[in-house]
């Protein structure tokens, strides 16, 4: 009986491996989202914002 | 999981932001503005005018020489280096580093990835560079970044050489392809400032990319909270 309450502690603390590649992938889109919106977003006001940002990192721009 | 990628992402950052802010200021700036002395002056040819068209449209807002544009270059370093470092941490939860120092090779794999392949083909340009339609050109690059991080985690994490080679092949394809290039190649600024230009991006962007896997690797391990055994 002892045996099956001693398991959970650890179980709480383990992801899955499904766990972890969602987190993965959703940081992953989220950071590229946001280098899109800084680096090749077509909003003119953000590409005058971002424009030496934009040559220093040799994204196209222009 | 997701606090832990967070903070590793926002304080990863806020450092490699401010630090390419400075290297920027210093050395990058300094020859975009030279470069743009020569986009603005009158005698101008033609390939200026359609790009001083092209890029001061109507009446969209434009942040002034100094402070401002400063301030605004700082802003635009922090959003892509928040999100190239999220993209770091996110990846950090499917293999964790082992040693900090592991983070100087996920900078130097990003640097590749996003700095190195792209600018085999489509160098780093001075404003007032002749330069092939820009959707074309941004489609070139987000394929080859895609392709080159691909091949790169094939080659490092394939378990057979199979897997390495078309690793290698997948690397390869963009540049087979080749970058979309303008009918003509011009620029206005001397070309001693450009190949100035080309070094001083390369480089910054390399500090960028080594301090950005060392301070994020560091941080995720930092911030480790029993979850990982790796």
């Amino acid at each position: 009986m002892s045996i099956i309450s001693s398991t959970s502690p650890t179980a709480r603390h383990t992801t899955t491996l499904s766990q972890r590649l969602t987190a993965a992938i959703g940081a992953s889109i989220l950071g590229a989202c946001l280098v899109y919106f800084a680096g090749f977003s077509h909003i003119e006001a953000v590409h005058n914002a971002a424009h030496d940002t934009r040559h220093s990192a040799a994204f196209p721009c222009h | 999981m997701i606090k832990r990628i967070a903070q590793t992402a926002g304080f990863t950052g806020l450092l490699a932001a401010l630090l390419l802010t400075l290297l920027q200021s210093f050395w990058v700036a300094p020859l975009i503005l030279q470069a743009e002395t020569f986009e603005k002056a009158p005698i101008a040819t033609e390939v200026a005018h359609e790009h001083a068209a092209h890029m001061h449209d109507a009446q969209a807002w434009e942040p002034e020489d100094g402070w401002q544009r400063v301030l605004s270059t700082t802003g635009g370093n922090l959003v892509v280096a928040v999100g190239f470092a999220l993209m770091l941490a996110g990846l950090y939860t499917l293999r964790a580093p082992t040693r900090t120092a592991q983070g100087l090779l996920w900078g130097l794999a990003g640097y590749a990835t996003f700095v190195l392949a792209p600018t085999l083909g489509l160098p780093p340009e001075l404003p007032g560079t002749a330069a092939a339609d820009l959707a074309l050109r941004q489609t070139w690059w987000i394929g080859t970044a895609a392709s080159t991080a691909a091949g790169i985690a094939l080659i490092v994490f394939g378990h057979n050489w199979l897997l390495k080679v078309l690793g290698v092949a997948i690397l390869a394809v963009p540049h087979v392809i080749g970058a979309p290039q303008p009918e003509v190649h011009a620029m206005l600024a001397p070309e001693a400032l450009e190949a100035q230009f080309k070094i001083a991006s390369q480089l910054t962007n390399v500090a960028f990319w080594l301090a950005l896997g060392l301070i994020s690797a560091w941080l995720f391990r930092r911030n480790r909270d029993g979850q990982y055994s790796a």
